[in-house]
């Protein structure tokens, strides 16, 4: 059975405030699909509301994943079912060592029933595949002993974004926003690195404004958002429209779109 | 409590303190020594405790008088020590009530007139050594009730001796137990480093079980000789039915290094006055902190740092992790003196709050004679940062399992200052015991 991660009708508040009104989408395994959009567009709250985050409400609609709802699951039962955010924003987690961090991970993702304090995923094991892993990323060891994120300048979050990705190996992967910020080696790295993970296995949501990063990762599939609900979809001469002529356009099509996000900008500024 | 009063309790009342005297096989010059400090003490217990150090310590919950030293020597319990195994001791001393049960020593060291043994056993044989120093450099007996009324019934403790340019390399260990409900140790611990000596020494205290209350009213003195360098570690683990308080000091000559780390997991009610002196040019005093509290517990530090020489350098960093309903409180003070220019001090405690009942207060301060100087302090405290415990669940992570890593991870900072791996883990493997990981 192919996997398939299903968006109905899904509105979500931050805080009081709706943000999203009305996002369908469906991603099977194997598809990588950009969302476009422009700040305040709900691209990222999207993302959160996704993952889990406790900020962010669903008041309508249904998330599922292979057929199991998400929305009342914690974003620790999301990741065990196999959906994955990598962070705009990469939280540092001080004094806890990236090797540790991702010993436990994997060890609750491949042991969805797994109890804290249960067993880990043996240690020769896993450093080998960690070794592995940062290899084909091109990351030094060292990395492995640092803390979190800790000290990382943005392209090093960015890759350990890629690498945690690479070793939790989820069915679905979204990725918000992991070429901004970034200069033109550090998109190619992780890229370069995305290209090597993406697979039939995998569903894959790419979150952008840009279109660096799918250069390198051809998206069947490309939607914009505006408004908090996703006004047109197409393949990727959408998203090279948006690249070559930015949202004007976009913006035009879809007035009243455009007013909503003019006004949810004005809430949250 | 902390205000005056007349009366010793029943248990250390001057009945009780001449029966002790009899119990005791003590040499002459320590029953004049206990003599002077009884009275002291007697005279201690009319005047208030300063304010300063105690206002925010609530002594009326502590009776003493439900509390007695103990005549009879336990037949030596087996204790279960954290530090026991971590490492591999060239010398080994263990109190239960107050009472030496074992005491070992490498004849390697012996060999290179390494004393370390029981206090209550070397007042006979090392008067030579001890006399100096034993509270009278570090901690002397007026400084307080609470001094006072150890110097007046100490009851032993562990004696570390390393004369000139000996260096001991191995760790030493020393462990402190209460196995008896009701049961006092009044446990005095004097290092004595002369000059270039260096040593480790380990020392825990803990409970043979998790209910019978227990007094600690103990005595820490580190002497570091010019050039030395000692380290320190004392991991407080008593059971939450115990009371602990002790005056701890070190002092430090020139050239001299002091790393000092403390943990705080146990005690109902745990007060210490923890001094670093810097007497010496060029002395250095690096303080560890590790606390855990949970449930009721109340835990005090009174912390000093006092820069008497030139070119001195203090550091404290101390760590308090918060749950349930305890309480943690942090005073501490930079203390320079007018000589001691080009000195660097700095303080700072940082607590974890992981429930909204626990409170923390940190209040660090300077007072500063000199006026060519680096002093820096600070506090915080806060929450466990939601956005972090979102970003590790949405990794597989529960929550608790969150929690807990960031718990670690706060103490990892701390950690990473101390040297000696059987205390890093150790201190490790005792709090994911106190979070109670697997239950």
């Amino acid at each position: 059975m192919t996997s398939l991660l299903k968006i109905e009708n899904l509105h979500v508040n931050v805080e009081e405030t709706p943000i999203l009104k009305g996002v369908n989408l469906e991603v099977k395994a194997g598809e990588i699909h950009a969302l476009m959009g422009e700040n305040g567009s709900g691209k990222s709250t999207l993302a959160y509301a996704l993952a889990g985050h406790p900020k962010y409400t669903i008041t309508e609609g249904t998330v599922e994943l292979d057929g199991a709802n998400l929305n009342e699951l914690d974003p620790s039962e999301r990741a065990r079912l196999g959906l994955f955010l990598a962070f705009q924003y990469p939280v540092t987690i001080p004094g806890v060592k990236v090797a540790d961090f991702l010993r436990h991970a994997i060890s609750n993702i491949r042991n969805p029933d797994r109890k804290e304090g249960e067993g880990l995923v043996p240690m020769r094991e896993f450093r080998k595949e960690l070794k592995e892993q940062m290899g084909s990323l091109d990351m030094k060891t060292e990395f492995a002993r640092r803390y979190l994120n800790e000290g990382f300048s943005g392209g090093e979050k960015k890759r350990m974004e890629i690498l945690q990705l690479a070793m939790l190996k989820p069915k679905f992967a979204i990725l918000d926003e992991t070429d901004s910020g970034l200069d033109s080696d550090a998109v190619r790295f992780v890229s370069e690195g995305l290209t090597k993970l993406t697979g039939p296995e995998m569903g894959v949501m790419i979150i952008t404004h840009h279109e660096r990063l799918l250069q390198y990762n051809i998206p069947q599939y490309a939607h914009v958002m505006m408004g908090g609900r996703i006004v047109e979809t197409g393949d990727v001469s959408l998203a090279e429209e948006i690249h070559n002529e930015g949202y004007t356009a976009l913006r035009e099509r879809h007035p009243e779109a455009a007013a909503e996000q003019e006004q949810v900008e004005a809430v949250t500024q | 409590m902390s205000t005056a009063i007349v009366t010793p309790p029943e248990t250390f009342n001057e009945a009780a303190f001449n029966a002790f005297l009899e119990q005791r096989d003590d040499p002459e010059w320590i029953i004049e020594l206990r003599k002077k400090a009884f009275a002291i003490y007697n005279e201690k217990l009319c005047e208030p405790l300063d304010p300063e150090e105690w206002k925010r310590v609530d002594l009326r919950i502590f009776q003493p008088d439900k509390f007695a030293l103990s005549a009879d020597k336990p037949a030596g319990n087996k204790l279960d020590t954290q530090l026991q195994g971590e490492a591999e001791f060239k010398g080994q001393v263990t109190h239960e009530n107050g009472h030496c049960t074992s005491s070992q020593i490498d004849a390697s060291l012996v060999e290179q007139g390494v004393v370390f043994g029981d206090l209550s056993a070397l007042v006979h044989t090392h008067r030579e050594i001890l006399e100096p120093y034993f509270m009278t450099k570090a901690v002397a007996p007026d400084r307080d009730r609470f001094a006072a009324w150890h110097a007046a019934f100490w009851t032993g403790g562990t004696v570390l001796y390393v004369p000139k340019n000996c260096s001991v390399e191995a760790p030493l260990h020393s462990l402190i137990a209460l196995t008896q409900a009701g049961a006092a140790d009044f446990s005095h611990t004097l290092v004595i480093l002369e000059d270039n000596a260096s040593a480790t020494l380990l020392e825990e205290t803990l409970s043979g079980d998790e209910n019978s209350p227990g007094l600690h009213l103990g005595c820490v003195e580190l002497i570091v000789g010019k050039d030395a360098n000692l380290r320190y570690v004392q991991l407080q683990n008593w059971n939450q039915k115990t009371y602990h308080f002790a005056h701890q000091a070190g002092l430090v000559e020139s050239n001299g290094f002091m790393q000092w780390t403390v943990s705080a997991l146990g005690a109902k009610l745990a007060h210490v006055h923890q001094d670093v002196v810097l007497n010496g040019r060029g002395s250095i005093g690096e303080v560890n902190g590790v606390t855990f509290a949970t449930d009721k517990q109340k835990i005090s530090y009174y912390t000093q740092q006092t820069h008497n020489a030139e070119q001195t350098r203090s550091d404290l960093l101390y760590k308090e992790v918060l749950r349930d309903k305890s309480r943690v409180v942090w005073r501490g003070m930079i203390k320079v003196d007018k000589k001691a220019q080009l000195t660097d001090g700095y303080q700072r405690s940082d607590a974890l709050m992981l429930s909204d009942t626990a409170r923390a207060d940190a209040i660090p301060g300077l007072e500063i004679e000199a006026d060519d100087v680096r002093c820096t302090h600070g506090a915080t405290a806060g929450q466990v940062d939601e956005e972090q415990v979102f970003y590790a669940m949405s990794r597989g992570l529960s929550r608790y399992e969150a929690m807990h890593m960031i718990v670690e991870g706060f103490f990892q900072t701390v950690y990473d200052r101390i040297p000696v791996e059987a205390v890093r883990k150790t201190l490790s493997d005792a709090v994911v015991q106190k979070l109670g990981i697997g239950d």
